[in-house]
């Protein structure tokens, strides 16, 4: 009655709400994929800012690629092996073409974000032929089997009691770990490590890496909020304190990370606080539907902090060559945002965590979780780039990584002019 | 006193610097050029396949003390060969007077 009194003289009358829910929950999640699609740009943005311009052509091809790529092979099995049909929990299948519409649009973009975390890792000395097959290999078959684990409802993972919203294991642990593998097979760029001294190898576009966390940070809302897979009352609600948190994790890892270069470091750094504000947003990745808005922030904050130090450690003291710190960023980072709900998560208003009431079987769960995406990623990388090693070589020649790879592998320079930048 | 002028490749950059300490040469300025000569290099463009000599080259200019010309050389030569066309040029030049900024100090110990 009241509806048809408020709304009559408009053309077209609200019958039922439910369907508008179901709408509106669809038209969510396609903004949201749509803000994830982008993140392709943020992260082809960062990865050629934070390199030598000699291989900029090369990381724009490798991020083209990893969306092309993996938009076909999880729309042809990469779905089913994550939300097929199970009979033990751990391994997923329902056919071939699987998923559809803006559920398959949506779940597609999480799977490119996987596999383009690799590419900035080993960039400047990979084979461009390598990456591509890598590629298919997790959009295909890495990222979904242990995505299953959790999202496709009846997982080992989930069984557990296992919390990671958006992803923090799922997707950048596992982007991340991987990237460790590759980072250690590849082996390091020429120049970087120097009769046992650690040299940098600066980037040729500080402006243009902010620019790419700037619109990473955007697609972000739309790679938390999204996950909230529904939108009207209180999923309106939800996902709209998940887009909040994530801001705020963000904000904290940023501040976190400048601090913490600035003390360590004795100036403020912009390259430390642009991965500083990427580490909160994935510290807060697993945990953004169960944390206070404090919560957020302290997760936020010691991520940005902790990623500082990853990056020192793993490159000073493994001397692995992550050339743009994408192992700390996602991978340690990742492991940190998915236990971190186990430290002062909630459950609505109650307590989850050590610190809050919940005792530890929330925590045990989460570290069970990171623990797993870590050693499945490992595992399947190292098994992947030791046959992709024997077969057709993971680097370039030295003649053709010392040329860049824009001329050797694709006949370009990304500058043409008179000056070529750093 | 001579300038010692080369352009040689970018790739090569690092090991003509480090040899050039090695002689003891430690002051030289550098600067990124495009080069052409002999050398081609193929260019794919939006499906154009073309060849070009206009690549990317380092100039760089070192001005020495006499008894440092010939070392200076060798140490380029040795260093920035590939044997390969278009490896590159020295020239050598006279210098008439040096100066140091900061001292005011002119000839041969400016250049230390």
């Amino acid at each position: 009655m009241l509806t048809k009194i408020l709304f009559v003289n408009l053309p077209f009358i609200i019958q039922d709400t439910s369907a508008i829910e179901g709408d509106m929950g669809m038209l969510w999640m396609l903004l949201s994929g749509i803000l994830v699609f982008f993140m392709q740009a943020g992260f082809t943005l960062v990865e050629s800012g934070m390199t030598s311009s000699k291989n900029a052509v090369n990381i724009a091809m490798k991020n083209l690629l990893d969306i092309c790529v993996g938009s076909l092979t999880y729309w042809l099995i990469g779905y089913s092996l994550m939300y097929g049909d199970t009979s033990n929990g751990w391994f997923f299948w329902g056919g071939l073409f699987q998923g559809e519409g803006a559920d398959l649009f949506f779940q597609t973009m999480f799977a490119a974000t996987a596999a383009t975390i690799v590419s900035g890792a080993i960039a400047g000395r990979t084979k461009f032929e390598t990456y591509a097959i890598f590629t298919l290999v997790m959009t295909a078959v890495i990222y979904p089997i242990s995505g299953g684990w959790q999202w496709q409802g009846s997982g080992w993972l989930t069984n557990l009691g296992f919390i990671d919203f958006a992803g923090s294991s799922i997707v950048h642990g596992v982007g991340g770990f991987a990237a460790l593998v590759a980072a250690y097979m590849v082996g390091p760029r020429i120049g970087k490590y120097v009769k046992g001294e650690v040299l940098p190898i600066p980037g040729h576009n500080q402006v243009t890496a902010t620019l790419g966390v700037f619109i990473l940070w955007l697609g972000w809302f739309g790679f938390n909020g999204g996950s909230q897979l529904a939108w009207g009352g209180d999923d309106a609600i939800g996902a709209s304190a998940v887009v909040l948190v994530t801001n705020l994790a963000a904000a904290a890892g940023g501040l976190g990370a400048l601090i913490t270069s600035w003390l360590y470091l004795k100036k403020s750094n912009l390259s430390m606080s642009l991965n500083g504000a990427l580490a909160g947003l994935v510290s807060i990745t697993a945990g953004c539907g169960n944390m206070t808005a404090p919560g957020a922030v302290m997760a936020g904050l010691i991520g940005g902090i902790i990623v500082v130090f990853s990056i020192e450690f793993i490159e000073k003291k493994l001397k692995i060559d992550d050339a743009i710190g994408a192992v700390s960023v996602h991978g340690v980072a990742g492991f940190w945002g998915t236990i971190v709900i186990g430290l002062w998560g909630v459950d609505g208003d109650v307590g989850i965590g050590l610190f809050n009431g919940g005792g530890a079987s929330q925590f045990i769960a989460q570290l069970t979780g990171a623990v797993a995406y870590m050693i499945w990623a490992i595992v399947l990388s190292f098994i992947v780039f030791s046959l992709l090693k024997i077969t057709i070589g993971l680097r370039v020649t030295e003649e053709e990584e010392l040329k860049g790879l824009d001329i050797s592998e694709h006949g370009t320079i990304a500058y043409p002019g008179k000056r070529e930048r750093e | 006193m001579k300038k010692i002028e080369a352009i040689i490749r970018k790739s090569k950059f690092e090991q003509v610097k480090e040899a050039l300490h090695n002689v003891e040469v430690n002051f030289f300025s550098y600067w990124d050029v495009t080069g052409v000569g002999n050398e081609k290099e193929g260019h794919v463009y939006r499906g154009i396949t073309y060849s070009t000599s206009e690549i990317q080259r380092r100039y760089l200019s070192v001005v020495v003390n006499d008894d440092f010309v010939q070392p200076t050389i060798d140490a380029i030569l040795r260093s920035a060969a590939t044997d390969n066309v278009g490896d590159g040029k020295i020239f050598i030049l006279p210098v008439e007077e040096a100066y140091r900024i900061r001292t005011g100090e002119k000839g041969g110990k400016s250049l230390n």
